[in-house]
């Protein structure tokens, strides 16, 4: 050990100053009992709600089923559009001006127009037209329901074309398509979402919280204090992020249990690699929250610029959306994002069973912006000396 | 540590005061700073101030608001990098040797600065981990038990009081055995019995070879200082003893007394040679450079209307304002 209060080596890292810098944030962080009910509390809550609430494959779309052409044809199929489970016929809009309104004020996602003679014209073989008209202003809600449509009316015609009329039956193509859904073969959204939030809730609290844990200092003017000291900006930024760390495990570990006994997301990989990959997403976080905060002149531009970064890691992550179908820009600026390269390695561990070989070219990006944030927070950090 | 010499010249030994001055030639003084700058953006805050700290000095620091008084401060201990000049604080280069500055040093910042959702014993034990302190418990027991506040160890320093926060605050500031305090405002906003205490505490820690650099607002403590300096925009305008301050000033101050002093404070000030006016109570203070027959020209101008003129010692704070005004005059 160096000699107390004498002179020199102190240029060193001193465990010593270090290990009073974390017992001071856990004793900060002990007291302050809404951020320690926020750290338990944000994950279960927005994870009932959001494993619950998004589904990207929605299903009972209100639909308006005009029949001009009252015919067996038309009530097989408004029946097989509600055993679809895609579609959900509204009763009492009867007509063209009532379907229309209907769709302009949402109360109707798809309007269906069986028109006049349709049942006879198909017997003649002319080939009618079913008119599906769908409020495409959401592309994603309607196009599950469209692309089930063709199969629900080609099912409904083919079953009633019998006898005489199964020559118009469409001729069966050549080959065959077959598709496998692999790692999540019911088009389960949960298994999608919830490995997905388990990224957006660390990032969201580990960035806030160290965010503010320098600012803090600062607006209360603490941070002067801090800085009269030998205590060194490593061993500061360093000191003030472990606590944070075993926060970020005890949330992930909070969102894996509830994955697992809420949602029934199957884990096919291994525990191990699941902890390393999190500890390593928690500390890059933590590095983004501690540079914010080097940054940020007070808490209130720490909580801002903090939004500044959770928004495009939500858009451009690939949480939300698919990363594959952005384009080459905002691939490039997703690939920079932590969350990216988490929500891959999350759900490959998860649902795919990924080893190593296959988590390494996620896993490198990580290192080496977690490396990069350490270093410009403590090029700030110094900077704030002066 | 052995009572022997330090290894290297430039450390003061250890036990501080009284063989400090014995050996007076080696050990060097507690401030020594030579045209400091500072400038933050366009401003330039700090105008080239140099001074002297002894060892074993309360030295004060006097100035208004905006002055540069604190930057000052932290150009000393190191918390600050200067733009131009140098200078040593206890023998450390204060460009070169801040992290020895700030183990030796007690800084205590003008606004409270420790924890308010720490207990009191929690932030005294951080600050002696972070000066590594060896005997951390007994160091932090014994401040606990000298500011009497033993029984509310485990209180949060967020409910003290004003003035025991700034009891804390140097108490904390003097755990780790500074050989130099800085202290930026100590008494602002304490209780007057409080502030009494306090100067008494650091009267008593001068005795013991601590060297004091206190900046404040309060002249009544300004003539407690053995030295003081006066700073303005950033200039540092005179130093030395108040007595000697009074004297290189070349003021006189007379006091005018009688009945409706306002009514003749406006006549007075319009008066030849006469500088400044200030109220206390039903006296006026009237000062003025000394030489230009100040006594005679009140005297014929308060005839006949019931005041009496008398001389009386001119005080630190009439040549405080007397400097403040000259200088924002020919600044102009």
């Amino acid at each position: 050990m160096t000699a107390a209060v004498a002179g020199d080596g102190i240029t060193r890292f001193s465990l010593g100053r270090w290990w009073g810098i974390v017992l001071k944030e856990f004793l900060q962080l002990r007291r302050d009992r809404i951020t320690f009910a926020m750290i338990v509390g944000i994950p279960i809550v927005q994870l009932t709600l959001f494993g619950y609430a998004i589904n990207t494959d929605p299903r009972d779309m209100p639909t308006a089923l005009i029949v001009a052409d009252a015919s067996e044809w038309s009530r097989s199929l408004a029946a097989a559009m509600q055993t679809s489970r895609y579609f959900r016929v509204v009763e009492g809009i009867d007509d063209e001006d009532a379907a229309r309104h209907a769709l302009a004020q949402g109360k109707v996602q798809f309007v269906v127009t069986i028109p006049v003679d349709f049942a006879r014209d198909i017997a003649r073989g002319e080939h009618p037209s079913l008119l599906v008209e769908a409020d495409a202003t959401d592309p994603l809600a309607s196009a599950m329901a469209l692309a089930a449509a063709q199969g629900i009316v080609e099912s409904v015609v083919a079953k009633d074309l019998r006898g005489p009329l199964a020559a118009l039956k469409a001729t069966p193509q050549p080959f065959a398509i077959d598709v496998h859904r692999l790692y999540n073969p019911e088009s389960n959204t949960q298994y999608n979402i919830v490995p997905g939030l388990m990224g957006v809730i660390l990032t969201m609290t580990m960035v806030m919280m160290t965010g503010l844990a320098i600012t803090r200092e600062r607006e209360r003017g603490t941070m002067e204090n801090l800085l009269a000291t030998p205590a060194r900006p490593l061993e500061v930024m360093s000191g003030k992020i472990v606590p944070y760390i075993a926060i970020g495990i005890l949330q992930a570990t909070i969102i894996l249990l509830a994955a697992h006994w809420i949602f029934a997301v199957p884990l096919f990989g291994s525990m191990v690699a699941l902890y390393v990959t999190s500890l390593l997403f928690v500390a890059a976080n933590l590095t983004v929250g501690i540079t914010l905060s080097s940054l940020a002149q007070n808490q209130l531009q720490a909580v801002q610029l903090t939004f500044f970064y959770f928004l495009p890691n939500i858009l451009l992550s690939g949480f939300m959306f698919p990363f594959q179908g952005m384009p080459r820009w905002a691939q490039w600026l997703g690939s920079v994002l932590p969350l990216t390269h988490f929500n891959r390695l999350v759900r490959g561990i998860l649902l795919k069973g990924n080893g190593l070989v296959d988590l390494w070219p996620d896993i490198w990006p990580l290192i080496v912006f977690t490396a990069a944030l350490m270093t410009i927070a403590l090029v700030f950090y110094r900077r704030t000396l002066d | 540590m052995s009572g022997e010499g330090p290894p290297r010249a430039a450390r003061p030994p250890e036990g501080g005061g009284a063989r400090s001055a014995l050996r007076g030639e080696t050990v060097p003084p507690a401030i020594d700073v030579r045209d400091l700058h500072k400038r933050f953006g366009d401003h330039e805050v700090v105008k080239g101030v140099s001074l002297k700290v002894e060892r074993g000095e309360i030295f004060g620091f006097l100035g208004p608001n905006g002055s540069g008084k604190t930057t000052s401060i932290r150009l000393m201990c190191g918390l600050l990098t200067p733009d131009a000049g140098s200078g040593t604080c206890l023998g450390y280069d204060i460009l070169t040797e801040a992290e020895s500055i700030k183990r030796h040093v007690g800084y205590m910042t003008q606004r409270f600065s420790y924890w308010e959702d720490l207990t009191i014993r929690e932030n005294l034990d951080f600050i002696a981990r972070v000066f590594e302190m060896r005997d951390r418990r007994a160091a932090v027991d014994k401040a606990l038990a000298g500011l009497g506040l033993a029984a509310r160890a485990d209180q949060l320093t967020g409910q003290l009081s004003g003035g025991w926060k700034q009891r804390l605050a140097l108490a904390a500031c003097m755990l780790h055995e500074p050989e130099l305090l800085l202290l930026d405002e100590p008494t602002a906003g304490v209780d007057p019995n409080a502030r009494r205490e306090f100067w008494e505490e650091l009267h008593a820690l001068a005795a013991r070879g601590i060297s004091v650099l206190v900046s404040t607002h309060y002249m009544d403590e300004a003539e407690r200082c053995h030295k003081l300096a006066y700073i303005l925009d950033g200039r540092l305008i005179v130093q030395g003893t108040a007595a000697d301050i009074i004297a290189a000033q070349h003021l006189e101050t007379f006091e005018v007394r009688g009945e409706r002093q306002d009514r003749l404070a406006p006549e007075i000030e319009k008066l030849p040679g006469v500088e400044e006016v200030a109220a206390f109570g039903d006296a006026l203070h009237v000062t003025g450079a000394a030489g230009h027959g100040l006594e005679r020209t009140l005297t014929d101008a308060v005839a006949g209307r019931g005041a009496r003129v008398a001389r009386i010692d001119t005080s630190i704070e009439d040549v405080f304002i007397h400097m403040m005004r000259s200088a924002r005059k020919a600044a102009q």
